[in-house]
């Protein structure tokens, strides 16, 4: 019998497939298609203090084996989330879920966070450093290993759930920046975001979101994805969820031998609704042919190749 | 909505560049004129949105314009070959508010979604004018289709190869009408705005993610808050549209 169970932070999950955040709504719009019972958890879509509406559109764009988004962190705001998207969910899943929280200063970060401790359905909280579509805010703090750890103290400090801060792909050393978080408190470590892309239209010669760049994410990200997953869980001592590209029970597996200790899965689940459902059914087949045992034994198990 | 297996009946071309496509499969989901569909297409990351033209049985009616990657692999397909669809996506046509002789208005490949609705008004008893608006002769569709229907039809083309020489608008006035529905480029929806002087519904396309109100990809303002085009739209009430925060 294939066990998938695995931990996060101290949280038992049944299996390591979450959906990532800013892919699955609020993840009641999901159980239009399936039971999600059976996730391993959800994270939520990004949450503000205050409502926003994000970037005009378009917003998305086409690209080999892959999308660009400019979304913006659309989201109702930390109250309405609390009040009214919460108890939708808590009618159709059951376990601990992610908030992702995200910010323009120090002070959004501290007031989302603090606003989401008394939620008991929130099991971690998700702290984005690293949107790539907004000014001003967002990414700059995952871009500097200062300013990832002053986010990453204040959310600390504002919450008892446990802390995982969301990194940035777009940066020099993802490694400092992770080693940052963890010597400021942070429990855990959740990468990549997207990449930042664009796509120009030949016919208007216009970029084609309206934010002139957005957010690569797909397939097409998911080898950089097991680069910094790897490099970053053999650098700190704390559980990294690997995301990037993931679309198979195959992917995860290989997400988890980087070092991941859960997974998340993004753009797969806006081609086909059910991704998620359909990995977490596979992967029992999937061990079973690489004779895996237990998930919870192959966190970390690749095996590098020594320098010559 | 629904994901499920479609098998291709049909696939052949229409007029110019438009192509038709019948397909056979579970069409439960799909419960008003002016919802779409979200096609799987081997090679391309993001589906593909087609409003449906009609539906009958399980029996799916799809017209399309082949204007890039996506819908060149369709126009390639065969009969027999397989699809993906997630179908019964969007809010649709509401017909309630009708009326007696409701106007249909569709310029080029915002045509399709106008059948079903037509073929339902008809079936209401109502007495249906539809305006067709295309650039030239070569690309005007579906002409005797909405006439089989019992439809009044007037086309217009730019450049007065076929029908009333100009733009939809030329055709609208003077006529009676209780209410109007369209779909067509944004620039003849704009114009049908400020022409029609009754209520009505616009149907808009935008450039979608998932299609069906996960992703905040098509999101839009409006009079009554922000809608997902997927979801909430495709169709808007003319009260409700805000066009100066469109692009």
């Amino acid at each position: 019998m294939a066990d998938t169970r695995v931990t996060l932070c101290g949280i038992g999950l049944d299996n390591p497939v979450i959906p990532a955040s800013g892919t699955f709504g609020f993840g009641y719009e999901f159980a239009e298609w399936y039971d999600i019972e059976c996730l391993g958890s959800i994270a939520l879509k990004g949450t503000t203090p205050e409502p926003r509406f994000g970037n005009e559109p378009p917003r998305i764009a086409e690209t080999p084996a892959g999308m660009i988004n400019a979304v913006g962190l659309q989201n109702p705001g930390v109250r309405r989330v609390i009040e009214q998207e919460l108890p939708k969910l808590a009618r159709c899943y059951h376990k601990p879920v992610i908030a992702n929280i995200s910010g323009f200063s120090i002070e959004d970060y501290e007031k989302t966070a603090a606003a989401f401790d008394g939620a008991a359905q929130v099991g971690w909280l998700e702290v984005n450093i690293s949107c790539p579509n907004v000014h001003g805010g967002g990414m700059s703090f995952g871009t500097s290993p200062e300013q990832a750890a002053a986010v990453t103290r204040a959310v600390r400090a504002a919450t008892k759930k446990p802390v995982i801060v969301k990194l940035s792909p777009n940066v020099t050393d993802i490694v400092a920046i992770a080693r940052a978080c963890e010597a400021a408190g942070a429990d855990g470590l959740a990468l990549i975001n997207t990449l930042l892309g664009m796509r120009i239209d030949l016919k208007t010669r216009r970029p084609v979101v309206r934010n002139n760049m957005g957010g690569l994410s797909g397939p097409a990200v998911l080898p950089v994805a097991l680069r910094m997953v790897y490099q970053v869980s053999h650098a700190v001592g704390i559980p990294v969820v690997g995301m990037g590209g993931v679309t198979t029970a195959e992917d995860v597996i290989e997400m988890m031998l980087a070092g991941a200790t859960a997974v998340e899965v993004g753009a797969a689940n806006l081609i086909n609704p059910c991704a998620c459902r359909d990995i977490i059914n596979d992967l029992p087949r999937v061990m079973e042919t690489y004779r895996i045992d237990a998930l919870g034994d192959i966190i970390k198990g690749v095996k590098p190749w020594e320098k010559t | 909505m629904k994901q499920g297996v479609f098998e291709i009946v049909e696939n052949k071309k229409e007029a110019g560049t438009v192509w038709k496509m019948r397909l056979v499969g579970d069409t439960s989901a799909i419960t008003a004129p002016g919802q779409f569909v979200n096609i799987r297409i081997d090679g391309q990351f993001l589906r593909r949105p087609l409003s449906v033209c009609d539906v009958e049985g399980g029996e799916l009616t799809l017209l399309y314009k082949v204007v890039g990657k996506g819908t060149a692999a369709m126009a390639a397909m065969r009969t027999g070959e397989k699809l993906d669809l997630l179908t019964g996506l969007g809010n649709g046509y509401d017909t309630a508010p009708a009326g007696e002789n409701p106007l249909l208005i569709g310029g080029g490949v915002g045509v399709p979604p106008l059948y079903l609705l037509c073929r339902r008004l008809i079936a209401a008893g109502k007495q249906v004018t539809v305006i067709l608006g295309f650039n030239t002769r070569d690309e005007v569709f579906y002409e005797q289709a909405f006439s089989a229907l019992g439809a009044r039809v007037l086309v217009t083309t730019v450049d007065g190869s076929y029908g009333q020489k100009g733009f939809v608008t030329d055709a609208l006035a003077g006529l009676a009408y209780s209410y109007f529905y369209t779909c067509g480029p944004e620039p003849m929806l704009k114009a049908v705005y400020r022409a029609a002087t009754t209520g009505g519904q616009f149907s808009f396309e935008e450039r979608m993610g998932c299609g069906f109100g996960a992703c905040m990809g098509c999101s839009c303002r409006t009079v009554t808050g922000y809608k997902r085009i997927c979801r909430e739209g495709p169709v808007l009430k003319k009260e409700e549209i805000l066009w100066q925060t469109r692009a």
